[in-house]
């Protein structure tokens, strides 16, 4: 096991009910890494996220074997709230919840118990600036979320994630509704915080992938088919299916 | 015109005409009682006991008891109705016993106001010896009133969209903080119009108080919650079919005040509604 793992899965297998959607996933994500994970639409991309964070625990008819290890430590024996706390995950739409600007980074430190004012200006701040959003919006911080566009809106995502200080964040799908140049932003925003998190992108958009990730993952029909560094799995896959998804014959 | 024009005119105003008749009925009956009633309404009226068998004075004590009544209702059911609609919705797995719940609830809502009324005699007033009361009128009432609330808060609870709730969750926080940050904000207007439009039926509603809290006559305040009250509803069916040459002018004109008091709650569910619906922005 190489030291600096800062996921690891054994054996992951997910179900809904009787449908098999990840199967025998071995994958270690390192420290401070952006991961690309692509494929397909049902290849168990999102799946897969969400089982790290748990969310996956939402839906009553999923069921898991095997292990994710956060740094070690067996997901499913965290308690979940820390465990979210850790691993933020920004959605494929950006949600916005529907208050001001402010409150919504606000939020995640107000439930996590910082309530000095201060304290809590601090975070939006810096979250803010750390999204690249802060220039755009320092102005009108109580106006309501959802007048932004909707590259500003998965900004604001994203900085509401970093409000509560996660150590890994997910990215589901996190452009698929946004314009060139707000996929160049957040794309920007996610290169700014590869120094202190470390991030996993599944994304439908294989240029994407080779743009903004450092090593990449190729899932089809619940499986793992090719794990390499980004440069050289768009170069030389070492797997048929691999090449024809990059160079688009099917997908 | 084409004819497809002119069948769309002709369907248009042909439901629009139906959508008028449910119009009819409410205001025939606001514009029957007030032209029968108003020249009785006076401030002598809401504001004095009765007098001379009811044939003289005016309902005070009916109007006061009317309100206690419609508090104790409010006090006993909305934090049961909401609370278990919020369990239904937010905590509750699909399981026999959440099954068992919804089908109680259901079944609830249809059972006829006097066998409320029936029940709320032999459990409160009789096998919990708590008399003809407020307390055991209010209790009644509250029974009555809870399956029209949990039903509105659980729909109210359900049309916020489940995304809220992922994010709040997506953040760490808790089952609790979700659904009191991110959910019930949202789906205030829809329980308070439920809570108000069953709250105004159990203010009108005569059978559940008929042995449970109502007086006949009882010219006076009550001192506490375990004292007997005149009530509107009540008092209307008593004026109308118990006293004789009873003068028709003072059964409109409490007629009047009952509707202008379910009325006045509804006005307060709209202001409510409003300023609520302020924040939903989404």
């Amino acid at each position: 096991m190489v030291g600096n793992a800062a996921i690891k899965t054994v054996n992951l297998n997910c179900f809904y009910d009787e449908l098999s959607v990840l199967r025998n996933l071995n994958i270690e994500i390192r420290k401070n890494e952006i991961l690309g994970i692509i494929g397909p639409a049902n290849s168990g991309k999102t799946t897969f996220l969400r089982a790290i964070n748990r969310l996956n625990d939402l839906n009553l008819s999923y069921r898991q074997q095997g292990d994710i290890l956060l740094e070690g430590a067996d997901v499913r024996k965290i308690n979940a709230n820390t465990l979210r706390k850790k691993v933020g995950i920004i959605f494929a739409m950006p949600h916005v919840l529907p208050m001001t600007i402010y409150k919504n980074i606000a939020y995640g430190p107000k439930v996590h118990g910082i309530t000095n004012k201060k304290a809590v200006d601090e975070i939006v701040e810096t979250s803010l600036q750390k999204a690249y959003l802060w220039d755009e919006v320092k102005d009108r911080l109580d106006t309501p979320a959802t007048k932004l566009s909707g590259g500003q809106q998965q900004r604001l995502c994203i900085a509401r994630t970093l409000a509560v200080e996660p150590e890994i964040i997910l990215y589901d799908e996190p452009c698929s509704g946004l314009d060139p140049i707000s996929t160049a932003k957040v794309e920007d925003a996610m290169q700014q915080l590869k120094k202190d998190y470390t991030q996993i992108l599944v994304t439908n958009n294989t240029k994407q992938a080779a743009r903004a990730t450092e090593r990449c993952a190729f899932f089809l029909m619940g499986e793992l088919v090719e794990l390499d560094d980004t440069d050289t799995l768009f170069t030389s896959p070492k797997n048929k299916q691999t090449d024809d998804y990059i160079t688009g014959r099917f997908g | 015109m084409t004819a497809a024009k002119i069948r769309q005119t002709v369907a248009f105003a042909i439901l629009g005409l139906i959508a008028f008749l449910v119009v009819v009925p409410i205001v025939l009956i606001i514009a029957y009682i007030f032209k029968n009633g108003i020249s009785a309404v006076s401030w002598e009226f809401i504001s004095q006991n009765p007098r001379n068998g009811m044939k003289e004075g005016g309902i005070f004590p009916a109007i006061i008891g009317t309100m206690l009544l419609i508090t104790g209702t409010m006090i006993c059911s909305l934090p049961v109705g909401i609370l278990s609609a919020v369990y239904l919705v937010e905590y509750a797995k699909d399981n026999l016993f959440t099954r068992l719940i919804k089908l109680s609830v259901v079944n609830l809502s249809g059972i006829p106001s006097i066998v409320y009324g029936l029940f709320g005699f032999t459990l409160f007033v009789m096998f919990f010896k708590f008399g003809t009361s407020i307390l055991a009128g209010s209790l009644t009432l509250a029974i009555m009133s809870l399956p029209v609330i949990v039903t509105a808060t659980k729909e109210a609870l359900e049309s916020v969209p489940a995304t809220f709730r992922e994010v709040s969750l997506s953040l760490g926080a808790s089952k609790w903080q979700t659904t009191r940050y991110c959910v019930l904000p949202y789906a205030m207007p829809g329980i308070l119009t439920g809570t108000v439009l069953s709250l105004s039926r159990a203010a009108g509603e005569t059978a559940p108080i008929l042995f449970t809290a109502a007086a006949f006559f009882l010219p006076r305040l009550p001192h506490s919650i375990s004292d007997q009250v005149m009530a509107l509803p009540y008092h209307l069916y008593v004026i109308s079919t118990q006293v004789p040459n009873m003068p028709v002018e003072i059964s409109f004109a409490t007629a009047f005040v009952l509707i202008a008091l379910v009325f006045l709650m509804n006005i307060v569910s709209i202001v409510l509604r409003a300023h609520y619906r302020k924040k939903k922005i989404w």
